[in-house]
């Protein structure tokens, strides 16, 4: 099947699910990063807990093969914190804006202008970028097994039960 | 329909699940990792190329990731459909210039939200280039494989996010 279609359709399958489990809008965004409502936390480490277990189910069975990037300070963390910042903003992510938009909040449109500019703006500073801030404290495509020297099996138990005491954390303080 | 009470969502551990399905289909079937910011890049050399036609050819960025519609730009288009189907079907589709909680801090106005939206926009993704990846790419994709980088960038994610949260909304419930 074409690529563009299988594009759109697993988009189309993805907002419905992000707008059901109601993770899209500001408010909910926003609740998160103030500790008031981990609605969207909940959802994002379900969905992690269901694609640990199968991506490296269908890994080990040859099916698929991952596809990791490279880890580095400058550009993960330093530029993490940069999204963080503008995230807190906008309280609208990349993807998810558009959903917004899709159930009607449409100051995301803001956003997404914003994020078309800041496109032009980045695509300027690359090249100072990539003699700076991309060249610190990088480690390579690295996963979590290989850094502990651990097969994934064991590494995959641990992170699941992490986010299930997350989960029960959650839970307790109600939030 | 504003004054109705808005229709309740689905359990977020069984939203986020059937997401999470989403997500390693994608991977099984078209062999992609779902990711939304790369979108952008993309989408500001299509605008540029518009009207700075021979300067985008200039720029090495805009060499690595051209003005195309790809996989990627359709996945993120298909959010927003998706997100309408869902809200349209369920009566919880609002049309809505600015979110209630920034309604009851910053009040009604149009142009300031605009403002505060577009300038989040633009460091966002400054941001999300530079971290290569944003909470789809690095936060589920990443974390799915249990790439470093994933971790690393979520905690960037979070760590920026909480602080601009409490300095905008600081001592308020």
């Amino acid at each position: 099947m074409n690529q563009l279609i299988i594009g759109l359709i697993t988009g189309i399958a993805f907002g419905f699910l992000l707008q059901k489990g109601r993770v899209i809008r500001y408010d909910k965004q926003l609740a998160a990063l103030r500790f008031i409502d981990f609605t969207i936390v909940k959802f994002m480490l379900s969905a992690i807990i269901v694609g640990i277990v199968g991506i490296y189910l269908l890994t080990d069975l040859s099916v698929i093969e991952l596809k990791i990037k490279s880890a580095s300070i400058g550009g993960n963390l330093l530029g993490g914190i940069i999204f963080g910042v503008g995230w807190g903003l906008l309280g609208y992510c990349p993807g998810t804006q558009l959903g917004a938009l899709g159930e009607g909040r449409w100051d995301s449109i803001w956003g997404v202008l914003g994020m078309i500019a800041g496109g032009m703006i980045f695509a300027e500073m690359y090249p100072f970028f990539k003699k700076t801030v991309l060249t610190w404290g990088n480690f390579g495509k690295i996963t979590l097994p290989q850094i502990l020297h651990v097969n994934h099996w064991i590494v995959i138990p641990v992170v699941i039960l992490a986010f299930i005491f997350c989960f029960v954390w959650i839970e307790k303080k109600r939030l | 329909m504003a004054d109705k009470p808005q229709p309740k969502g689905w359990n977020p551990y069984l939203a986020g699940s059937l997401a999470g399905i989403v997500a390693v289909l994608s991977v099984v079937i078209g062999k992609n990792f779902l990711g939304a910011s790369t979108t952008f890049a993309k989408s500001a050399c299509m605008v540029e190329s518009v009207f700075a036609k021979t300067h985008v050819q200039s720029l090495e960025y805009f060499q690595k990731f051209t003005g195309t519609i790809d996989w990627q730009w359709m996945f993120v288009f298909g959010i927003m459909i998706g997100s309408f189907i869902s809200a349209i079907t369920s009566n919880s589709f609002k049309w809505q210039n600015v979110p209630d909680m920034w309604n009851g801090r910053f009040g009604n106005s149009t142009a300031k939200r605009a403002v505060f939206a577009f300038i989040g926009g633009v460091i966002a993704i400054i941001g999300a280039r530079l971290a290569d990846g944003c909470p789809s790419g690095h936060g589920l994709s990443g974390i799915m494989q249990l790439s470093v980088s994933g971790f690393i960038a979520m905690i960037g994610f979070f760590g920026g996010g909480i602080v601009m949260a409490q300095l905008l909304y600081k001592g308020r419930k």
